[in-house]
């Protein structure tokens, strides 16, 4: 089973998909049982992974390598070849966590064309697992736009008022972004055979049974600059990056996200927010990188990459400050976050990447708690408008503790899980330049300043609004929606250890690609302004 | 390994305390909420009793002792782990944070009995402990960070308690965010210490710095750590600039300002200070800063306290004032000195908050002191409890604050620490301001417990103003005896208290210093090894003399203090008429230190409403004004080109023939060019 199990994760959703096609649109709650069953399984079937993966942890590579390159169509060279490293497990958790989450949030939040929505919330959750999977630039796009579909009918036709302004501007704001992106793959296919090679999209080489390293397409990257030029390298860059930077969103291409949450059912929300965003992170992190690291390294590019994330940090923050909305309010929230994950990311070095990558997994885990949070009041009141609340935590005490938690974790409060990524990412920030982190520790100030003055609000004083005295509290079901994100939140901060251990192996090749000096002159840092008097002043191991 | 003094185990025992009375206290009875929520502090102090024992007994170079628990981050080739530290310095915290928490938990039974809550007001209290306990236990920054944010969490949640009232909620909001503001320079500075030493464990840090000399000659990175920390403490530790935020929270119940906001969480900031001493000891800059904060906080922070008629508010300003001593304490070197002013201030801060708790408790929750008066007789053992407390806060000896704040002034006075920085000159300037500060101390003390306890009951009908409930009708009654047993021991703790650091001078021989000299002696090391090499050792003559300057000091600070108590005699016992007439005279100064300098108003319009004003520009104008407009203005654009296209496409045959003819001729002129050129 090990060998099938990335097809098993990847399928079950689609095979729930092709089930519920086949029960009658008017047996809702027939229909509800499957898909949270296929939902449900989706994520059991993905635990056994864990310890499969944990003990192939030091296993260079991609491991549980599935298909071969060039298999699927190979007059082009596109193949099923998926397998996951370090980076793309944690993400691939995280989705199936997440959509069964989502799907079972849905419940009763959905009560129109339910057949359709859970059709095609299963397709999405294929679509975004096999971005996480492919190892083939033709697959992983056809997942990349698989996915897009999906998402579109979930904000167009379960949307709030808006729905379908925010759908098309979502979608056509992705799509561009899309398009420079195949443009940028063609360029590299087609290179790669001009450089004498056989066409194929698969980026990786099939190094052995279930595993693969970096190749294909990738191994004659490294020529483009000598081939083309080094403005080429930027221009494929900056291709890839649009298409990247838009999903994130990083400052300026994010007016897409507040609307698209603003309309979207929750789930819709979390989903958006938990794992697409994430696509965005992750193709810079997989492509934009190792593939262009003479760009990546470019003093001017570099300087723009952080600048944007800096920005994002910041202006995400105070945007959401003086939202009225609350899933608006969540949605800038999201632009800040994503600063930081961005800002790990182009420092460029272990402390950072991984601190990046750990981020992201928190935003998942905290901002999509915290957008379940929104829906459980927005279905019990049908507004967001947070001058409508008030006193919550006296009518709902249960509901409000939650949402202390995952404010908390959210504001990157130690010990929960989002101050370790900040900390780490900040921290690998600092090691590059102390400027950039002089300026996005303001981000930590102001995310407690939003988020504490919106829980005040909400929460606090006395309940003055007559329709808020008799909310009840969570029931079961939300609950159970809420206790695996709660569990998270404190686990990822007391003990993310293993997350770390998981993230060194696949953050270490790629910083080994895009700056191969790294790795020597590290640890030289710790010596290098000691007193002459003191020769390089070594770290001793603590016990 | 031969003893193991089972550290996780105090930490952990409030944790559990607060986990039972969250997940199951609403369905406790008030008395079994009451079992868990004193018992496990109760159980932490009792083992922090026997690790003291032990700790004593440990041979010398098992101290500090660590204790390893679990590795917790490991990322690029930083590293840390969740261990904790004990040596002479935390032990003390230990034994006070412990102890006078014990003491306020049990206060806390009979003072929150009426309340709503009750089990959650206990669960936030235990969690406050289980924090603390980590700042003070945790092993190297990063852990101790988790204790500093953590205790900030409790804070805002006793604080916000009362979450009803609109003032608690904003209070609360504010602490964070100020601490926030302060927690911006921790961060730097822990950023800083990877950066250079790759480490954040104190052992590590100390030993690398340890190698490095003194910065006399300039601002070098151990001032830039030392000064990044200090923003910290100013945060957690009320200094200036950001001290905004104390006042305010006293919104929260009584026992959470003297547990929270006077004995333990506002001390982290000195904990940090002194427990960095190896860093800041190496930077004669950073030393002065912290000594000439410390010195501004402690006097300015007087002066408004001498005005507030608040009775909180009046102690809150008194906390501020007495942690600025304990920063110029550490400003001065002196670490040990401002870690006992610490644990004397933790006794009689504690015991004062707590009787002035007894007193609004008796009140039916008034807080005036204008509606007070003359309870001395109605409240007896609150009465002479608070007499221990202010008596030894203003510095009457031998009670617990004359020794501690005798020790801080005689540091100040005599230090050679900031030497590279400044002349003598700003020894008698700290030293002055620091007099001056214990003569109002002695002054709005017994202001206050004039006001309290003397002459007539100015309240009137206590139902006038009070709750409303049951008791509010009652004439001034004494608190239960739960409440008042703490009371006694902590009056009996300010006034012996101060005997484990009886000075030299004054025939003792300062145990308590001696106790943390291992702690501190680094910083006479960096002395030693940076400046005062080679120099003489002071002669018998001169410790003769410098005996008699001590002494003398001594007198003068015991002389402001019965000034303070004279003034304050005069004012608002004998004379009941002077105030009034000295305000009249003061006008708008005395108005401007009643109302606090105008610094919140300040703050407001120099931070809070910019800040505003740019995030409303940022999203009105260049969110949806600039970035979306232009978003949907290439929709737009895109969707003329493309409807402009459609209609060419019209089907008219002679629009066709038109376009071919039009089209026909710029390929003829094309050519044309083409030939011509």
């Amino acid at each position: 089973m090990q060998n099938h199990i990335l097809s098993i994760i990847l399928l079950t959703p689609l095979v729930g998909a092709i089930v519920l096609l086949f029960v009658p649109k008017e047996n809702k709650n027939a229909i509800r049982w499957i898909a949270n069953l296929f939902a449900l399984g989706g994520f059991v079937i993905s635990l056994p992974l864990v310890p499969w993966f944990w003990a192939k942890v030091d296993q260079p590579g991609f491991k549980f390598v599935e298909g071969a390159a060039n298999n699927w169509i190979p007059s082009i060279g596109a193949g099923y070849l998926i397998g996951i490293d370090g980076i793309s497990f944690l993400l691939i958790m995280l989705t199936t966590l997440l959509g069964w989450i989502s799907i079972l949030s849905s419940w009763e939040a959905i009560q129109d064309r339910v057949k359709e929505y859970y059709v095609w919330f299963l397709i999405l959750q294929t679509g975004m697992l096999g971005v996480f999977m492919a190892l083939d630039f033709f697959l992983f796009y056809v997942f990349w736009e698989v996915m897009l579909v999906p998402m579109y009918l979930l904000i167009g036709i379960w949307g709030g008022p808006r729905k379908l302004y925010a759908a098309i501007k979502f979608f056509l704001y992705t799509l561009v972004g899309s398009v420079l992106l195949l443009l940028g793959i063609l360029f590299l296919y087609f290179h790669h055979h001009a450089m004498g090679n056989p066409y194929t999209f698969a980026f990786v080489d099939v190094t052995g049974a279930g595993t693969a390293a970096m190749g294909g397409v990738w191994a004659s990257a490294a020529s483009i600059a000598t081939k083309w030029g080094l403005k080429y390298v930027i221009l494929l860059f900056i291709a890839f990056f649009v298409g990247f930077a838009i999903k994130v969103p990083m400052f300026p291409f994010h007016t897409w996200l507040p609307d698209a949450h603003v309309e979207a059912p929750t789930a819709g929300s979390v989903i958006l927010a938990g794992v697409l965003l994430k696509m965005g992170t992750y193709g810079l992190i997989r492509f934009s990188l190792p593939f262009f690291p003479a760009a990546a390294m470019h003093p001017t590019v570099r300087f723009w990459m952080i600048t944007l994330s800096i920005i994002g940090i910041l202006y995400g923050a105070l945007v959401s400050l003086m939202q009225k909305d609350m899933k608006k309010l969540v949605a800038y929230s999201s632009v800040s976050h994503l600063g930081f994950c961005t800002l790990g990311l182009f420092a460029l070095n272990p402390l950072g990447l991984s601190g990046s990558v750990l981020q992201q997994l928190n935003h998942g885990v905290s901002t999509g708690a915290l957008f379940l949070i929104v829906g459980i009041l927005y279905e019990r009141r049908h507004t967001r408008e947070i001058s409508e609340y008030g006193g919550i935590a006296s009518v709902m005490p249960v509901y409000a503790t939650i949402t202390l938690i995952m404010f908390m974790s959210s504001l990157g409060l130690p010990p929960l899980n989002g101050f370790m990524g900040e900390f780490t990412i900040l921290g690998g920030a600092f090691m590059e330049n102390r400027v950039w982190v002089f300026w996005a520790v303001w981000g930590v100030v102001l995310g407690a300043a939003y988020l504490l003055w919106l829980y005040q609000r909400v929460f606090f004083g006395p309940v003055n609004n007559p329709k808020n005295q008799n909310l009840p509290d969570l029931t079961t079901r939300e609950i159970a929606t809420f206790v695996p994100l709660v569990i998270l939140a404190v686990a990822m901060g007391v003990y993310p250890k293993p997350i770390f251990r998981i993230l060194q192996q696949p953050v270490e090749t790629i910083v080994k690609i895009v700056r191969p000096s790294e790795y020597g002159t590290f640890n030289a840092h710790a010596g290098e302004t000691a007193p002459p008097a003191q020769p390089a002043a070594t770290p001793e191991g603590t016990r | 390994m031969t003893t193991n003094l089972h550290l996780w185990l105090i930490p952990l025992l409030p944790l559990a305390g607060a986990a039972l009375n969250g997940l199951l206290g609403r369905g406790l009875s008030k008395r079994a909420v009451a079992i868990i929520g004193v018992g496990f502090p109760g159980a932490a102090f009792a083992w922090a009793l026997v690790v003291a024992s032990r700790f004593v007994a440990l041979p010398f170079e098992r101290i500090p002792y660590t204790e390893y628990i679990l590795p917790w981050i490991a990322a690029g080739s930083f590293q840390a782990n969740i261990a904790f530290y004990l040596d002479q310095l935390s032990l003390v915290m230990l034994l006070v944070v412990t102890g006078v928490g014990l003491l306020i938990h049990v206060y806390s039974v009979g003072y929150m009995e009426h309340e709503g809550g009750y089990y959650r007001f206990f669960a936030y209290l235990n969690l406050f402990m289980f924090f603390m306990l980590m700042l003070i236990l945790a092993d190297n920054y990063l852990l101790m960070f988790v204790g500093w944010e953590g205790v900030g969490l409790a804070s805002y949640l006793l604080i916000g308690f009362f979450f009803l009232k609109q003032s608690a909620a904003n209070a609360g909001k504010k602490a964070f965010i100020v601490n926030r503001v302060g927690d911006f320079g921790f961060l730097l500075g822990m950023f800083l210490l990877i950066r250079h030493f790759d480490s954040l464990n104190f052992a590590d840090v100390f030993k690398a710095v340890s190698h490095y000399p003194v910065e006399t000659a300039g601002a070098g990175l151990l001032t830039a750590i030392s000064l990044l920390l200090m923003v910290g403490a100013t945060g957690k530790s009320a200094q200036l600039p950001l001290y905004v935020w104390l006042p305010d929270a006293m919104e929260g119940p009584t026992p959470v300002s003297a547990l929270i906001h006077a004995a333990t969480m506002v001390t982290a900031g000195i904990y940090m200070i002194a427990r960095s001493n190896p860093l800041f000891s190496r930077s004669p800059i950073a030393l002065t800063v912290v000594a000439v904060i410390g010195c501004l906080t402690a006097i300015f922070a007087a002066t408004i306290g001498m005005t507030q008629t608040d009775i909180k508010r009046v102690l809150a300003y008194s906390t501020i004032s007495q942690l600025g001593y304990m920063f110029m304490a550490c400003g001065v070197a002196a670490y040990s000195a401002g870690i006992f002013h610490l644990m004397t201030h933790a006794f009689f801060k504690a015991l004062l908050f707590l009787c002035a708790g007894s007193v609004i408790h008796a009140l039916s929750g008034e807080q005036d002191m204008r509606r007070m008066g003359g309870l001395r007789k109605q409240i007896p053992w609150t009465f002479w409890t608070m007499t221990a407390g202010t008596f030894a806060i203003a510095g009457f000896p031998p009670l617990a604050g004359f020794f501690s704040k005798d020790e801080i002034l005689w540091k100040a006075w005599s230090t050679t620490a900031l030497r590279s920085v400044a002349g003598p000159a700003l020894n008698y300037t700290l030293w002055t301001l620091a007099l001056l500060t214990a003569g109002l101390t002695s002054f709005y003390m017994f202001r206050l417990w004039f006001l309290t306890f003397f002459g007539e009951f100015r309240g009137g009908s206590a139902d006038a103003h009070g709750h409303g409930d049951a008791h509010a009708s009652h004439s001034p009654h004494e608190s239960p005896g739960i409440m008042l047993g703490p009371l006694v021991l902590l009056a009996i703790l300010s006034v012996f208290g101060g005997w484990a650091g009886v000075p030299h001078a004054l025939g003792g021989s300062n145990r308590f210093d001696q106790f943390l000299a291992p702690v501190i002696q680094s910083s006479s090391e960096a002395m030693s090894a940076g400046q005062r090499a080679g120099e003489p050792q002071p002669e018998a003559a001169e410790e003769h003399a410098e005996r008699n300057a001590e002494l003398a000091l001594t007198a003068a600070s015991v002389g402001v203090a019965a000034i303070g108590f004279g003034f304050a005699w005069l004012f608002y016992f004998k004379r009941r008429d002077l105030p009034a007439r000295v305000t009249a005279v003061l006008g708008g100064i005395y108005d401007t230190v009643r109302d606090k300098y105008y610094v919140d108003e300040l703050y407001h319009a120099l931070f809070v409403r910019p800040i505003v004003g740019i995030s409303n520009f940022f999203w009105r104008d260049i969110d949806v004004g600039v970035i979306d407009a232009t978003v949907n203005g290439a929709a737009h654009a895109s969707q003329d080109v493309s409807d402009s296209l459609r209609r060419m496409q019209s089907g008219n045959i002679r629009s066709y023939a038109g376009w071919i003819a039009t089209g026909a001729a710029l390929v003829i002129v094309y050519m044309i060019w083409l030939g011509a050129r």
